[in-house]
């Protein structure tokens, strides 16, 4: 054996089914396809995880070695021969490489098709699924770089999970709000409201025609405002709108904190006010998540996830884990709400890419969408389904795109859209919530709401003053650039 | 009076809009028929925003797949209750579902005063909240001037 060559690289390309066990267990390093992590001719059970990686190897590593170097990592490999396999059934506890395919316009870059066994899984835990799929492997020198694009979670791991707490379609009984997209705006500026003054901007919004208003991802507890006199404030203009409307009414009340302690401290006073919602962001971790969702789903609390952090490790299309499985795991941990993208509005998002996620978010099976970059069957059990939330740079006169592309289970956030109206956050909430209206009544009345969207926002406007000076100050306002995270599915041959 | 921007409460789907005709009314219970859903005529004179349960105007239509007819559903009970707030629902039995797809309100009371929000205040700065209608004090049938 050669023990100077890097991990993974061997002289010898003898294949391990052609090695005895006393050869292929003795000390020294072999190719990961030798050790059993390349197994071209397997058949993935029903009850495997399969995992599609996006797979950039280092200039000279072979494609398929590099497959199985990820199989390797990820599971139970490490970078030299061990004795202590033969004490355990191992063939069971590696995950397999099955297939490799040449990435559709990406020179260097392959798909590896994974499968792992169902009992390398803790039951209802994403820590120990994520420690286990992205753990180590992501920083493994062969590869230059790597990113997780799907994975099929078998029904036998999805039934370990609870899911969203309240689900889309309860969220909506206990909210009275059916038929139409949902309507929100985050409280702007981010920063520097006391809560007198942030319970203003509530009120407004609410009583002007929203359904929820929203604190952003960083209010937490500053100096400028501490987190029970923004509940307390927040909660009086929820109330009072809803007298106000004779509707039910919501604001997210960010409970995002230090530590668990402390954000069960603030769930609870925020039951305690009786609010219909709380918040939470991606950045407090998945264990974290979960723990709030029991706390949520004790206390008929809806959750609402803002996916604070995402964009460090989703965006760029070679390295890191796609959004899409990170709603899958959201799913499983149990949020109501995540921020799922716009399509038309400032930040990232391929439209047909974004409606993958969509469709991950809402479907009782999700299929094979490879325009959508769905790469998976995905049956989900009859797990709850979470609420999407498109929000950032949005305007009502983008209103016919919005739900032409988002369907009707969704929040539309228009915070600048809103509390930037020239009239006032009122107007800009009536702006809104005519245009939403009557978008979704022209639809229902079969038209043609991407044709003639403009045409019915005029309309709408000629009786809703508001909504005329929302479409005149928005008018020209669109965010047009390249997304960098699209959708590679041509269908090629395979490399191996 | 109410004094939100609409004037008047806004449950349901259309509530921002210029009241719907019935001939507009009629393209709405028709996109429900074509997804398969069965309509369904109540109303209440107790139109708080957590009072779920409006009082049925006879079962749910699941076997009328004729807009007409429910529209003369709906006629029927304006007759009867010219003054209530009236509410066509359409019930989505897909499973998974299993709840209610479209509602949205079709007849009101010619004066709508809305509700009084109470506080009772209580330790810490907290306050217990109590919505109430102004109509609600009087008996039902009685409460918006029938």
């Amino acid at each position: 054996m050669n023990q100077t060559v890097e991990p993974g690289i061997l002289k010898d390309a003898t294949d391990i089914t052609a090695m005895d066990a006393k050869k292929r267990y003795s000390a020294g390093v072999l190719k990961y396809r030798q050790m059993g992590y390349w197994q071209p001719d397997y058949q993935p059970k029903e009850t495997d995880l399969i995992c599609l990686f996006r797979i950039t190897p280092q200039d000279g590593v072979d494609p398929v070695e590099a497959a199985a170097a990820v199989a390797g990592e990820s599971s139970t490999a490490t970078w030299t021969v061990v004795w202590t396999d033969r004490l355990t059934a191992c063939d069971s506890y590696r995950a397999k490489a099955y297939k490799v395919e040449a990435v559709p316009g990406s020179p260097g870059q392959v798909f590896a098709w994974i499968a792992y066994d169902l009992i390398l899984f803790e039951e209802g835990s994403i820590a120990n699924l994520t420690a286990s799929v992205i753990g180590n492997v992501f920083g493994f020198k062969p590869l230059k770089a790597l990113r997780l694009e799907d994975m099929r979670i078998p029904v036998a791991y999805v039934k370990t999970f609870k899911g969203p707490p309240t689900g889309l379609v309860v969220e909506r009984e206990r909210l009275d709000k059916f038929g139409r997209p949902l309507l929100g705006a985050t409280t702007k500026p981010k920063l520097g409201l006391s809560g007198r003054n942030y319970g203003r901007v509530i009120y407004e919004g609410l009583k002007g025609g929203l359904d929820f208003m929203k604190d952003d991802e960083n209010i937490n507890s500053q100096p400028f405002m501490h987190w029970r006199d923004r509940y307390l404030y927040v909660m009086d203009a929820v109330n009072k709108a809803a007298a106000a409307t004779g509707e039910v009414k919501g604001s997210y009340l960010n409970v995002t904190a230090a530590t668990m302690e402390d954000m069960y401290e603030r769930a609870e006073f925020a039951k305690q006010l009786g609010s219909v919602i709380i918040m939470i962001d991606l950045v407090i971790g998945y264990t974290a998540i979960q723990s709030i969702s029991n706390w949520a789903r004790r206390n008929d609390m809806i959750l609402h996830l803002h996916r604070a952090g995402h964009g460090t490790y989703t965006r760029q299309k070679t390295h890191g884990v796609s959004f899409r499985v990170i709603a899958k795991w959201m799913r499983l941990a149990g949020v109501d709400h995540i921020h799922a993208g716009t399509i038309v509005g400032k930040l990232e998002g391929d439209p047909l890419t974004t409606q993958g996620y969509y469709n991950i978010c809402r479907d009782a099976h999700t299929r094979q969408d490879l325009p959508r970059g769905v790469y998976f069957d995905q049956d989900w059990a009859d797990l709850k389904k979470v609420l999407p939330v498109a929000s950032g740079g949005i305007h009502a006169g983008q209103m016919h795109q919005l739900i032409d592309y988002l369907g009707d289970d969704v929040v539309l956030q228009f915070g600048g859209g809103t509390i930037g109206h020239p009239a006032g956050i009122q107007a800009g909430a009536v702006a809104n919530r005519v245009a939403l209206e009557a978008m979704v009544k022209a639809r229902n009345e079969g038209r043609d709401i991407v044709k003639e969207g403009p045409e019915i926002l005029a309309r709408a406007a000629q009786f809703c003053t508001p909504l005329k000076q929302a479409l005149d100050t928005w008018k020209d306002v669109t965010f047009n650039y390249a997304s960098t995270d699209t959708s590679d599915y041509a269908v090629t041959p395979a490399v191996a | 009076m109410m004094t939100n921007p609409a004037g008047r409460i806004t449950q349901g789907q259309f509530s921002f809009l210029p009241d719907l005709t019935d001939a507009e009314i009629t393209l709405q219970i028709e996109y429900g028929l074509n997804r398969g859903y069965a309509w369904s005529v109540e109303y209440t004179d107790d139109p708080h925003p957590r009072n779920t349960y409006w009082e049925l105007f006879g079962m749910p239509m699941f076997d009328l797949k004729d807009a007409a007819g429910v529209l003369m559903e709906l006629q029927n009970c304006r007759k009867t209750f010219p003054n209530h707030y009236i509410r066509l629902i359409a019930f989505d039995s897909t499973r998974g579902v299993e709840s209610i797809g479209m509602s949205f309100i079709v007849n009101r009371p010619k004066v709508e005063p809305g509700f009084q929000l109470e506080r009772q205040e209580s330790v810490s700065r907290t306050l217990r909240y109590t919505t109430r209608g102004y109509a609600a004090n009087a008996p039902e049938g009685e409460r918006y001037g029938n």
